[in-house]
Parts: structure tokens; C-alpha cells; sequence
């Protein structure tokens, strides 16, 4: 992204209030969706498309672009209110989450414009970036490939495989985020299967690792330009968040992974991202 | 064909399938430049090492990993390039659910081989003997399912598959076959061709399958019974209307395959002339049941894969006729 395209680092805080707003919005109108996840993974992607990656809206498929791939596809609800944020398509369409013959899948899908993987499988993001950038260098192309996973596909072993091959072939365009968050769909991820000691193991496999504060925009948008110098290997980008990050009872909740929020909830998250007044919206809006 | 520097020397009456694979990859390669391939470690056998030898900086060396290539194949795929990933049959398989979701379901123009397929494999045993993938693979969307008869329509095949945009799956087989097309034998998708005209039962055959039911046409030859033998080796999309000119023609059908009985071709022609034109019909194929250890010869006799059966099958479906 060329400099005067940035949004000032002091802006983004705002446009992730506004996302979240998006996601819980989204999520009770289909009654469906995953909102915890979406939380974490907020500010991550709003410093990616608002600070680093070169895209443009009005060309999504331009051939030099650079590729988000949002291996945790369920987390769906961020990205695309991001997508719709940054013009890839008009706001109108975000009613029509997960509704028949509406372009907003469940999962991200090549469907919506600015969505370069078809997503909903964990632990297959990572194979398809480098993919990708094995295709952009063998093309002579400079642009970067960032894939967003979270910590639960981390026990899928198509990870580690995906890991090595990135490492092996010098991919140092291949930019990994890990949303740390902490909490799967049952319960804490290392409850279920350790993780740890996670940093060292991607070190072990031969990437760069950053870990830093994933919902301080500041240290993201620090870790996403220290990536960018590395050369002749991978970066991994280990953003510790938590799950539902951004409104105190859903935090480190396994209960919000899946689930929209009862009209309750919605009014109580609504007052803590600065709406005291939420009323839930008239049925059938699209 | 030029071009394969490390081929053997061609057998004047047969050859692995596998090396028309290889061969016609080679071509392929020069031909287009858009053409990458990917294997994981076992290019040697799959006969991708002959592209990798050509083209080192277009062939991905993806280790021993296949969800990992298929993944890789289709984000190659997505910068425009055409991939050609392969393995073993039954080891694509590994990396089933990444190609239903990653490839078919996105309609990635991905090209993937299965060497090796079949109980035709043989001493290598049940593990490596894959009798499914033909099944699995045709149940997805978008995909095209693809079973050459001999080196020559493999060679023919993996060329023409470049200029269809989606996901293939070329199912090859490790041992040689004879030939049963001419060199340079020009190859369509969708396309079943007619090898031996007849009316009294159309056997219907694919892969290795297809040099036995040719023997078998021979032995209901002398016995005066007219044997129509028809390759199809694109099982999916499946020339329906073909399959059902061939049933009307002859009234009884015969189809042969190196493969389960459930899922394959057996199953592809019994669902179109179930629904448009119900003659009788004996499927010869592996019957539901894993394999062993032993050589092609021994195991396609003790499963029933050989010519002999193909003509008993034949002489069964005909025996049906007129009696329902």
C-alpha cells in the first residue's frame, strides 16, 4: 500500500469499534455465525487493509495485488464487514449473511470480491498461500501473501506440512497471522491439545516469529512492516488476543464462538462499543 | 513425440500407462508455458520426474505431503497456472477433503494423476491397491474423471486436459499395458470411441480393463457372437447418449474396470440405463473386497479382471436378454 493510502494508525481503533459493530450485526440478523472470532481477529485484519495490503477495490482481481487468505473462513462476518468498509462492495449487502441467494457465504468464498480463498476447512489456509507465492515468483511478481489461521488449526497437521514447505522454499513473501485467541469451539485450545510451546515451534520450522499484542494496532502494524524486511524465509505474525476481544463478557467465552447474542447481550455489547440505545432491526431489512 | 530424455527405450507392444503420463507432460511443458507440476516424492515412479528433469524451476518438489499439495496446486492454480500434481493413487486419497473443498468446490483448474491404480499394482499389496478413487472422485462437482487405456491415450490425454479449464483426476496404473490406440492417437474429452463393432452385447471397458475386453471380443468371436467394445475412459462427464445408443444397439451391456464394482464405471453406466434404458448388464470389476500381494496376472485371475471373465460376463448378459 503506497503511504498516502494508509489510514493514520490513530484512526483504526475507530474503524474496529465500527467493524464489531458490523459483526454483531450480521451474525443476529442470520441468527448464526461466529462473532468470538470475528472479535480477535479485528484488529489484525483492519491494520492489514487499512495499513499494508496493496489491493484495490475497484480491480479485485488485478494480477499484482497482494492475497489475503483468511484460513479460519468462519470468521467471515470481519472480513467481509472489512471488505465492505474498504468499497469491495456496497454495506447493503452485509444483511444478507448466510441467507439464500445472497452473496455472503457462511464461509469466505471467491463469490464476494476481494476474497482470494474459499474458506470453511481449517488448517488448509497456509497450502493455498504458498501455492500462491510459489505462482507470483515464478511470474516475477513482488506481491505478498498474508493467511490469517487461528490457534485451534493449529492441530491439524496439514498446518505443519504447509510450514515446512513455506520454509523449505524461501517463501519470504508468505506473511502468517496466528489469531491467538486462545479458545476453540468447545473450551481453551491447549486445554484440548497443547499448543505450546507455539512460538518455538514455528522458529523450530524455520519461520520468523513476531508475538505481539493483537489488539494494539500500533504493535501489529510494527510486526506487519518488520515482515517485510525478512528475507529468505516466512514470517509468522503470533497476534495474542482473545476470543470475543473488544467486549468484556464475551471474552475467552467458547460459548460466543458460534452463536448469535440473545437480545440481551446484543444491548450490554452494543453499550460497551458506544451504541447505549441498540434496538434489534426491523425483520426481513434486505 | 520428442522430448522424454530418461524414457525407456518403447516396447514395440506396450507400455506403463504411467510413462504415457510422463511423456506427454514433457510435451506439454514445452508446448505451454503455463504448465507447472508437483508431486511428493515419488516423481520417479509417477513419471513427473521426466517434466521435473525438463523444467526444474516449474516442478515443486511438496515432500512426502499431499494435503499440503493439493492446497499448493490450487494456489498455483489461482495465479494462473495450470498445476499437474500427482502420487500414487490411493496417497491422493490422503488428501481427499482438501481436494473437495480447496479444488472441486472452487472449480480450480487443478490436473490431478493417480498412478499406480488398481489391484493392477500388484506385489506392493491391499494398501497401495486402490480400487475407490474412481468412486470418490466422480461424486465430486466439477470434477472430470479420466482412466486412460494404454500409454498412448494417457500421452494424448494429460496434453488435451490443458485446454479444459476445471479439475481433473487422471487415474494411471503402474504396469505395462498393451497398446491398444496408434501413436499420436488424437483424444477428446467426453469422447467414447468405438474400438470393435458389434451387436450382441456392448462390453464397455476402461484402463487395463480395455486390452482384456478386446481379448474377450476375439474369444465371442469364434463362438459367432459379435462383441461391441467401446473405451470410456472420460467415466465423468459420462457420454450418456452414447452408453444408451450402444444398449438400444446391442441389448445387453458389459462393462469391465480395475476398480470396486461399486462406484466406478460399473456403477456410472448402470444409473444412466436405469434411468433411460434398462437392458441387462454384468458388471466385472473387483467385487467389494480388498486386495494382496502377488503379480497382475495372478491377481487379475484370482479377482476376475481377465479376459476370460469380461467373455463370461458377456455370454451372461446375453443369455438375459428377452427374459425379464
Amino acid at each position: 500500500m503506497k503511504q498516502g493510502d494508509r489510514l493514520p494508525l490513530d484512526q483504526l481503533p475507530e474503524v474496529a469499534r465500527r467493524v464489531r459493530l458490523d459483526v454483531l450485526d450480521m451474525t443476529y440478523r442470520a441468527q448464526s455465525g461466529h462473532p468470538g472470532g470475528s472479535f480477535s481477529a479485528t484488529e489484525a485484519l483492519v491494520t492489514l487493509y487499512f495499513r499494508h495490503l496493496r489491493v484495490d477495490p475497484a480491480r479485485p482481481q488485478w494480477e499484482d495485488r497482494d492475497r489475503f487468505v483468511l484460513s479460519k473462513g468462519h470468521c467471515s462476518p470481519a472480513m467481509y464487514a472489512i471488505l465492505a468498509a474498504r468499497g469491495f462492495f456496497p454495506r447493503s449487502e452485509l444483511v444478507g449473511f448466510r441467507r439464500l441467494g445472497h452473496m455472503l457465504q457462511g464461509h469466505v468464498d471467491l463469490k464476494v470480491p476481494g476474497v482470494d480463498f474459499s474458506a470453511g476447512s481449517l488448517g488448509q489456509g497456509l497450502s493455498f498461500a504458498n501455492g500462491v507465492a510459489l505462482g507470483l515468483r515464478m511470474a516475477g511478481k513482488d506481491a505478498r501473501v498474508y493467511c490469517m489461521m487461528g490457534d485451534g488449526e493449529q492441530q491439524e497437521g496439514q498446518v505443519w506440512e504447509a510450514a515446512m514447505t513455506a520454509a523449505h522454499h524461501k517463501l519470504d513473501t508468505v506473511c502468517a497471522i496466528l489469531d491467538y485467541n486462545k479458545v476453540s469451539q468447545t473450551g481453551f485450545v491447549n486445554d484440548n491439545k497443547k499448543l505450546e510451546p507455539l512460538a518455538d515451534k514455528w522458529r523450530a520450522f524455520g519461520w520468523h516469529v513476531v508475538v505481539v499484542d493483537g489488539h494494539d494496532v500500533k504493535a501489529l502494524d510494527k510486526a506487519f512492516e518488520e515482515a517485510h524486511t525478512v528475507k529468505g524465509m516466512p514470517t509468522i505474525v503470533i497476534s495474542d488476543t482473545k476470543k470475543g476481544g473488544g467486549v468484556s463478557f464475551m471474552a475467552l467465552k467458547s460459548d460466543y464462538h458460534g452463536r448469535a447474542l440473545t437480545d440481551d447481550e446484543m444491548k450490554r455489547a452494543h453499550a460497551e462499543l458506544g451504541v447505549p440505545d441498540w434496538q434489534p432491526p426491523a425483520k426481513g431489512g434486505a | 513425440m520428442g522430448g522424454a530424455p530418461t524414457a525407456p527405450s518403447q516396447a514395440k507392444d506396450g507400455l506403463p500407462v504411467r510413462d504415457g503420463y510422463g511423456k506427454g507432460l514433457v510435451a506439454l511443458g514445452k508446448a505451454n508455458p503455463k504448465v507447472v507440476a508437483l508431486d511428493a516424492d515419488l516423481q520417479d515412479s509417477t513419471r513427473a520426474q521426466w517434466f521435473q528433469k525438463e523444467f526444474p524451476a516449474r516442478f515443486v518438489q511438496m515432500g512426502i505431503a499431499e494435503q499440503d499439495m493439493m492446497g499448493t496446486a490450487a494456489g498455483l492454480a489461482s495465479t494462473g497456472l495450470i498445476p499437474y500434481a500427482s502420487s500414487f493413487a490411493i496417497f491422493t486419497e490422503r488428501g481427499f477433503e482438501q481436494v473437495r473443498n480447496t479444488i472441486a468446490r472452487t472449480n480450480a483448474n487443478v490436473k490431478l494423476a493417480g498412478s499406480h491404480g488398481g489391484i493392477q499394482i500388484g506385489e506392493d499389496g491391499s494398501s497401495a491397491q486402490c480400487i475407490e478413487d474412481i468412486a470418490i472422485y466422480r461424486a465430486l462437482p466439477n470434477m472430470a474423471v479420466l482412466v486412460p487405456g494404454d500409454a498412448r491415450e494417457a500421452e494424448a490425454m494429460v496434453q488435451a486436459l490443458a485446454a479444459h479449464q476445471g479439475p481433473s483426476y487422471m487415474r494411471l496404473t503402474r504396469n505395462k499395458v498393451p497398446f491398444v490406440h496408434p501413436e499420436g492417437m488424437a483424444w477428446k474429452l467426453g469422447q467414447v470411441e468405438t474400438l470393435k463393432d458389434g451387436n450382441d452385447v456392448a462390453i464397455l471397458a476402461c484402463g487395463p480393463l480395455l486390452h482384456e475386453a478386446l481379448q474377450a471380443h476375439e474369444a465371442l468371436a469364434r463362438e459367432g457372437l459379435n462383441a461391441r467394445v467401446l473405451n470410456v475412459s472420460t467415466i465423468k462427464p459420462l457420454d450418456a447418449a452414447a452408453v444408451v445408443q450402444a444398449a438400444k444397439a446391442c441389448g445387453a451391456v458389459v462393462t469391465a474396470e480395475d476398480h470396486n464394482v461399486m462406484g466406478g464405471l460399473g456403477s456410472a453406466v448402470s444409473e444412466v440405463l436405469g434411468e433411460q434404458h434398462p437392458v441387462p448388464i454384468e458388471r466385472v470389476g473387483v467385487r467389494d473386497t480388498f486386495g494382496e500381494s502377488g503379480t497382475p496376472a495372478q491377481l487379475y485371475e484370482k479377482y476376475g479382471l481377465t479376459a476370460r471373465h469380461v467373455a463370461e460376463a458377456a455370454r451372461k448378459a446375453i443369455a438375459r436378454k428377452g427374459k425379464r
